[in-house]
């Protein structure tokens, strides 16, 4: 019986072993948060990114895709972990995902140490879109600043006089809040950085925005924390006398939570689920279709366009992933057809793209959902791209 | 001065609540010297229950009703279940197993209720601004969650002080071998105390539920704070912990709106900015090791041991 088992098991090892050494698979390696308060948009992101894959059929360039999604927890000391080991154990050929900016530049030296290439979907800390720039290191989504500095120039055309920031205490909340300072004319007249993840009561800081008399409140809020931020604007009163303006505050994960909190609350976005493209359409209702009951968010739209960026890089390529340098010149050239519409990376690997204003609405279902009003900006270029040399 | 004012009654509104959280902590933790990290979970099970059954019943007062009354039951069925096995156990034996109980209710809550969180909605009573002064709103329903929860205060200084079933906790903290040798059911007695903890935390949980969203994980923050509190009140104490909790919630908030302030008078802008959320977070630990370098076993110690 044993000596059966071995030949047997041996049989299988020699005939799994040429196999193997043939059929090459591209791996990807996708850092996201799945648990905790903050799991929805990991869900949101690794269901884009699955969903894109299907409609590759699973093969990039004809070659099977294997995807192995590592969960940070939200907190950068475990990504930075998970990432070593997607390098290190793993050897995945291209690493995806990022939603939080501290956890990504905790992770960034590992990988850009080891020239494995990089696609981050979410997280844009003004550090990698300038000083900390890389040849391996691409964005799908955009610098923090930027969103920011559309709702900033949105305020201008609104003619607004002063304002009171609002943001959360880590690298992205202090690039936002630094955004919207740039481009807005008017005056800042106070600005509160609060304790994240852990502060989710926000009444001390809303007090004080009423007290400083500024005309209006921007904000910046991402998952759960902007649904309190905004329930509790709403319950101090502050909704209806003070505009309220976002940025990153208000999406499809949000708003069901948010509810009347969110109508008539302006927020800027690269994407919104209604933007006029063919690829687009797909995206949302493939969407719609494969996850009942959920909608695509921009978190989402960034992780498709992030797999039908690798999956061009591997199609020009031919599937030669170890030559780094033609896999660099074929990521520059973002060949595919993204959910935003056009796409195109400016120097320092950070796209060059429209920034919209979106509304809250009722949608044909009778459902609260976004809407694009107007286009803010055209083909926006981040202001850091000068800072990066590209080495 | 209004600002002060506000912010003063954001800092009562928060130390009550941390009260509620916190007297159901110190109960279980004088009177059955059990560390029960798990309390915080109740607090987030406090808060399900309240969405769902609010939800249902499409009223607030009758959810939060319903929701307390299930989250004591719930309490007794852990005490039944799982904390009996760990009386006269070390500590360290509580914390691995409480540890345990926050992962099961944190899955328990994700398979029935999924990942992404519940929302309460007020109703319109309870959702406008009042005017408390002339020309001086204040958040109708935390002004509520203020005058609510000193009734439970009352009631439970009622209980603990003017009833037979009081005056057996208060013996129990002091000394618990004594009690039950005197002839008392202190099996029962445990169970009443632990499910009257339970719902002292789900009713925290279930108040701030409209004000937060309902989510995974939503008490294991805050259940730190009702463990400084215990330390600085005093173990067992519900005197102490009501005075702690309003320090707590008195620092915390005055801390977080005028800190910033003072701080940018010595520092540079940016400098304070980014140092002031982190250094008034941390004015609550000051004030414990403070209390406990000058008075060790809290400011209302309950009794010797």
């Amino acid at each position: 019986m044993r000596k059966a088992l071995l030949a047997a098991s041996t049989a299988l090892l020699l005939a799994a072993g040429p196999a193997a050494a043939q059929q090459k698979t591209i791996k990807i390696g996708f850092v996201s948060t799945f648990s905790g308060p903050t799991a929805v948009i990991g869900n949101d992101m690794r269901n884009s990114f699955e969903l894109a894959l299907d409609h590759m059929g699973r093969k990039m360039g004809g070659i099977p895709v294997e995807v192995i999604y590592e969960d940070d927890g939200q907190k950068p000391d475990v990504g930075k972990q998970k990432t070593e080991k997607l390098i290190e154990s793993d050897k995945v050929d291209f690493i995806a995902g990022y939603i939080w900016s501290n956890v990504l530049l905790a992770s960034l030296k590992p990988i850009v140490d080891s020239k494995t290439f990089l696609v981050i979907s979410n997280a844009g800390p003004s550090q990698v879109a300038g000083e900390m720039c890389s040849p391996t290191v691409f964005s799908t989504s955009w610098n923090n600043d930027q969103t920011p500095q559309a709702m900033g120039t949105y305020m201008n055309q609104k003619g607004v006089k002063s304002v009171f920031l609002i943001g959360p205490n880590y690298a992205a909340g202090k690039d936002m809040l630094a955004g919207v300072a740039s481009t807005f004319k008017g005056k800042v007249i106070g600005q509160e950085l609060t304790t994240w993840p852990s502060q989710l009561d926000f009444s001390a800081e809303l007090a004080k925005a009423k007290a400083s008399g500024a005309e209006a409140v921007f904000v910046f809020y991402p998952g759960a924390a902007g649904v309190q931020f905004l329930n509790q604007y709403a319950a101090a009163g502050l909704k209806g006398t003070i505009p309220l303006y976002t940025a990153f505050t208000i999406d499809e994960l949000s708003l069901p939570l948010q509810k009347e909190n969110a109508i008539g609350v302006p927020g800027a976005q690269e994407w919104v689920n209604d933007l006029p493209n063919e690829q687009n359409k797909k995206f949302v209702a493939d969407y719609r279709k494969k996850y009942t009951g959920l909608r695509p968010t921009y978190y989402g739209a960034q992780s498709y366009d992030a797999a039908q960026l690798i999956n061009s890089a591997v199609v020009l390529t031919k599937g030669k992933l170890d030559d780094k340098v033609a896999v660099q010149k074929a990521m520059e050239k973002a060949d595919f057809k993204s959910v935003r519409g056009g796409f195109k990376f400016g120097p320092n690997h950070v796209p060059i793209q429209n920034f919209y204003l979106q509304d809250v609405v009722k949608d044909a279902d009778g459902q609260l959902s976004l809407k694009t009003v107007a286009t803010i900006v055209k083909d926006n270029q981040d202001i850091h791209f000068s800072k990066c040399s590209m080495k | 001065m209004t600002l002060f004012i506000e912010q003063c009654l954001n800092g009562l509104q928060f130390g009550l609540l941390l009260f509620l959280l916190a007297a159901g902590l110190t109960l279980v933790f004088g009177i059955m010297d059990l560390v029960n990290l798990a309390h915080g979970s109740l607090y987030m099970i406090g808060a399900y229950f309240a969405a769902t059954f609010a939800a249902w019943t499409g009223s607030f007062v009758l959810g939060a009703v319903l929701a307390l009354v299930a989250t004591l039951l719930v309490g007794m069925v852990v005490e039944v279940v799982a904390m009996r096995r760990l009386y006269g156990r070390d500590h360290i034996d509580h914390v691995l197993a409480t540890f345990g109980l926050i992962l099961f209710f944190d899955e328990s809550v994700r398979l029935i209720w999924g990942p992404a969180g519940l929302s309460l909605p007020l109703p319109p009573w309870l959702s406008q601004p009042v005017q408390i002064l002339p020309g001086v709103f204040y958040s109708g329903y935390r002004l509520a969650i203020i005058v609510v929860t000193l009734l439970v205060a009352g009631f439970l200084y009622v209980l603990v002080m003017r009833t037979r079933i009081g005056m057996l906790i208060r013996a129990g903290a002091s000394n618990r071998e004594m009690v039950g040798a005197l002839g008392v059911n202190i099996k029962l007695l445990y169970t009443l105390v632990f499910g009257l903890g339970a719902a002292l935390a789900g009713f925290a949980g279930l108040m701030q539920a409209p004000i937060l969203t309902v989510q995974i994980g939503m008490g294991e923050n805050i259940v730190i704070l009702a463990f400084v509190i215990t330390v600085i009140g005093g173990v067992g104490s519900i005197r102490g912990a009501l005075v702690a909790a309003i320090f707590v919630g008195f620092i915390d908030t005055l801390g977080r709106a005028f800190f910033p302030d003072l701080l940018r008078m010595i520092l540079s802008k940016e400098a304070a900015a980014t140092a002031a959320p982190a250094l008034s977070s941390m004015l609550i630990y000051l004030l414990m090791a403070i209390v406990l370098v000058v008075k060790p076993e809290g400011l209302f110690s309950a009794g010797q041991k």
